[in-house]
């Protein structure tokens, strides 16, 4: 094999496929640091940094709740459209990620069990519309409600129950659709809060 | 033990929703890092990519116009002028094991679902500058090498086959990428 000349790539190349490496451009940002000096902690500034932020966090998760039932509102009014459906879908999509992160996790599990109804429905016209309906109240309900005490456990309790609901909806719905019933069964990647 | 000098990199970061960018930009600027540029949909980030050359790129999955999956597929072109070979992050709500089988075969290099945490993108960073894999290609794909384990004992259906044909030396087209702009 050639000498690797730095800035080359170099390229293997085999019966069914090549392989090309290329000198890491990013290794010059790598410092070796003994560990006795290195007193900076990037992770815990980025948390701190974080943690400076969190009194705007009420805010943008009520702005993405309100957007969430703007977008449904609008599905109640036109019915469900590919643009109807994927706004819907986005709406409840970014509240299932960014929940957590702005301290609201039920709000983000209730989000995600409507991602799975939308995701997973055959047909979304033959959705009990009132199940929609709870998840998005639900959202909102947990996201007003949260600076009251005991609302934490039973935000909890009610993200848990539509799950539930909705679970049992969506297995009964594919049961002669296997890939989407894998999925349902799949366990999430998500980290855990 | 190893830092990062982040205020040698620049992100492109590209996210629809704009408090997700908000505290993506807010984690890399604590992390050090100076040149963040921000894109709100695949379109656009594709050109600030080919404008700005980033060094790493953060993308979501799901957004308008054209989507996260897409963005990478764009940027994995092998004939491509901007530099295919970028890592990508690839930071999403999708929380299912298939999703990340698919980022990974549209060439993504890393995947990390949301909720985001300081800790678990500054892992995803070192792993991208630390430990660079090699490129594969293939009819069907062309992008970070999908096998992590490099034990040679595999033997599914998936398995790469043939010989050593030949080995031809290429000018970086990272290099020719920089230079063209």
């Amino acid at each position: 094999m050639a000498k690797e000349k730095p800035g080359e790539l170099e390229i293997k190349t085999f019966a069914t496929h090549h392989v090309i490496t290329q000198p890491n451009p990013l290794r010059k940002v790598l410092r070796r640091i003994p560990p006795d000096i290195d007193h900076d902690d990037p992770v815990a500034r980025a948390e701190q940094a974080l943690a400076d932020l969190s009194g705007e966090f009420k805010q943008w998760m009520t702005i993405e709740a309100d957007r969430l039932s703007a977008a449904h509102a609008v599905v109640l009014r036109h019915g469900f459209s590919h643009e109807t459906r994927e706004e819907l879908f986005r709406a409840a999509h970014d509240i299932k990620g960014d929940a957590a992160t702005f301290g609201f996790p039920s709000a983000g599990a209730a989000a995600e069990s409507l991602c799975r109804i939308i995701e997973h429905a055959p047909d979304l016209d033959k959705v009990p519309p009132e199940l929609i309906t709870h998840h998005i109240n639900a959202i909102q309900a947990i996201v007003r409600e949260r600076t009251k005490l005991d609302t934490s456990v039973m935000a909890n309790a009610l993200s848990r129950q539509l799950r539930g609901i909705a679970d049992e909806f969506l297995l009964k719905v594919n049961h002669d659709r296997p890939e989407h019933l894998e999925a349902i069964l799949a366990p999430s990647i998500a980290p855990a809060e | 033990m190893y830092r990062i000098d982040f205020n040698k990199l620049r992100f492109l970061i590209c996210d629809d929703n704009p408090h997700m960018r908000r505290i993506l930009r807010t984690l890399l600027h604590s992390f050090g890092a100076r040149e963040v540029y921000e894109a709100e949909d695949g379109a656009t980030a594709l050109e600030m990519y080919t404008h700005y050359v980033p060094d790493i790129v953060i993308t979501d999955w799901s957004m308008p116009i054209f989507d996260g999956l897409e963005l990478a597929q764009m940027i994995r072109q092998p004939e491509s002028n901007a530099n295919p070979y970028a890592p990508i992050i690839m930071l999403t709500a999708h929380s299912e094991k298939r999703r990340v089988t698919v980022a990974r075969d549209a060439g993504v290099t890393e995947f990390l679902a949301k909720p985001i945490s300081a800790k678990g993108l500054y892992q995803r960073i070192l792993n991208v500058v630390a430990n660079r894999r090699p490129f594969i290609k293939t009819k069907s794909y062309f992008g970070p090498d999908r096998r992590r384990n490099t034990s040679n004992t595999y033997i599914g259906p998936e398995r790469r086959v043939g010989g050593e044909m030949e080995v031809m030396q290429q000018p970086s087209l990272l290099d020719k990428a920089r230079s063209s702009i």
